[in-house]
């Protein structure tokens, strides 16, 4: 805007402003009403839905979904949208980072002196793509599969080996189903793709050593499972290094 | 028969006189109501006198609202009540928790879930009064976007509202460690090692986050003071700024409204 157009719209709006009425008690009956409303859907959530509590925060042992609260569900699905591992600290930080800094300068950068909608073609679908998008990856977070179940079936060579090591295995099935794993990783036709990498051929990439040091130090987000029982993590060790 | 002259009655000091009955007097003395009336005009104008508050109450509250105002425009105040439940709701619950990550956080959530009058019934107007808040974050921004409201001269404002979405994001990630249970443990760990991952101030944000380089004993306090000292403070500040810019500049008109009366608008150029 230059120094007339931003004259002309301060004097329309002095208009505007003298021709409207005033706060009290017009706009505060109705902020009135629409805090009432606000209240009662606070309540009523509060009512139907309750407060929940989990079991006891445990570092080392039983069932976990590192999922974070449904408003969240857009930033974390991000990360199962852009795959290859070398693009997630874009997708982690990148995207939302660039997204906030351009949210900070949006007056500085939008100067036209319109502000009728329909006039302004690409801000309003720059809004509707972003809020799609949203809406889209919130809606894909809330139907993310259960992390709790592995059904693969055993390789025959593990099976003709039979005794400790099919027994090893089977626990770190287990084990795997239960920590959650399949949460950000795909496991055969178990889990959701994303964040993390396909396990499915897990053991052709990576030796169990390097597997076994990823568990104790993994990339980020992934959480460490040095805490886990050494028996356990023996398990998902031989387990994923069965995955050929 | 006749009637005997009174006698004259005798002069009273004036000070012993009733006083000439005033507006709303009957038989000379002032009835509770006006004697409450006058006192509270008394205490009122105790106070203006000295702070000259009623200039700022009317410039708050009997400014005028441009023409075309709609529910639209209800969505900001909505959101500071949602604000204002949020404390509200934060306290009672401030008064059973405690920030002990060796059990005694849980077991005080517990405790107000289970054993408190009406303690779920606040937990969950507290838990779900954080949704509520965030979407009335983003719905009142989306307004904002769509009329335009952010350009000049309210470009400022703007960027206030972008640091209080951001608090607001602050308070709900902070928020969910403190329960304690595993869902909130692990996201939150899943969620300091994202911001870790951030680019130069990343690992030491996540550091400060954790107190240290691993999630620890100090972290669960760290999360609570975050959010029950420092991020709302904050926020009560900004909101503060955020509502002294709208009274002072005003809220915006719908953009689809104009001024119709073209007398005005030539009064207004000469």
């Amino acid at each position: 805007m230059n120094q007339l157009e931003k004259e002309q719209y301060l004097r329309e709006y002095a208009i505007l402003k003298a021709q409207g009425k005033p706060f009290f008690p017009y706009a505060v009956a109705k902020d009135a009403a629409m805090a009432c409303v606000v209240l009662a859907v606070i309540i009523s959530l509060s009512l139907v839905l309750g407060a929940e509590l989990g079991p006891k925060a445990n570092p080392t042992t039983t069932t976990y979904v590192p999922r974070p609260e449904w408003y969240f569900f857009f930033l974390f699905e991000m990360l199962r949208v852009i795959k290859p591992p070398s693009l997630v600290p874009l997708a982690t930080i990148g995207v939302p980072t660039l997204g906030l800094v351009l949210l900070f300068l949006l007056p500085f950068f939008d100067r036209g002196p319109e502000r009728r909608p329909e006039r302004r073609p690409i801000a309003v679908a720059t809004f509707i793509v972003v809020a799609g998008a949203m809406a889209f990856l919130t809606y894909q977070g809330a139907n993310a599969g259960s992390p709790f179940a592995v059904e693969m079936a055993t390789p025959a060579r593990v099976t003709q080996a039979g005794g400790a090591t099919l027994a090893e295995y089977t626990v770190g099935k287990e084990v795997v189903a239960s920590r959650g794993c399949l949460a950000c990783h795909k496991l055969g036709d178990n889990g959701n793709a994303g964040p993390g990498p396909d396990l499915t051929h897990i053991a052709a990439r990576l030796p169990r050593q390097g597997i076994a040091r990823t568990l104790v130090n993994p990339t980020a987000p992934m959480p460490s499972f040095k805490n886990l029982p050494p028996k356990q993590f023996a398990a998902v060790v031989a387990f994923l290094g069965q995955l050929k | 028969m006749p009637r005997l002259p009174k006698l004259p009655a005798p002069p009273l000091p004036a000070a012993l006189k009733a006083p000439p009955a005033r507006p709303g007097e009957e038989d000379g003395r002032l009835g509770p109501i006006e004697d409450a009336k006058q006192a509270g005009i008394t205490i009122v104008d105790w106070v203006d006198e000295r702070t000259s508050l009623s200039g700022v109450g009317r410039w708050l509250l009997f400014r005028k609202v441009p023409k075309g105002t709609n529910w639209f425009y209800t969505l900001g105040s909505a959101t500071l009540f949602a604000f204002l439940s949020q404390a509200v709701t934060g306290v009672f619950l401030a008064m059973y928790y405690r920030p002990d990550p060796a059990g005694g956080a849980y077991e005080s959530i517990r405790h107000v879930t289970n054993e408190v009058f009406l303690g779920q019934f606040v937990r969950g107007m507290h838990k779900w009064g954080s949704s509520v808040m965030v979407v009335l974050v983003f719905l009142h921004m989306g307004r904002t976007f769509l009329f335009g409201a952010y350009k000049y001269p309210r470009e400022l404002n703007w960027v206030i509202g972008v640091v209080l979405l951001v608090l607001t994001l602050v308070m709900a990630f902070t928020g969910y460690l403190l329960p304690f249970d595993q869902r909130a443990y692990w996201a939150t760990i899943v969620g300091v090692n994202i911001n870790g991952t951030g680019p130069l101030l990343g690992p030491y944000l996540s550091d400060f986050l954790r107190g240290g380089g691993e999630f620890g004993a100090t972290t669960l306090s760290r999360f609570y003071s975050i959010h029950m000292l420092l991020v709302p403070g904050l926020i009560i500040a900004l909101i503060g700024a955020h509502l002294y810019l709208v009274t002072k500049l005003g809220t915006t008109a719908p953009p689809w409204e104009k001024a119709e009366n073209s007398a005005d608008l030539r009064e207004a150029k000469a």
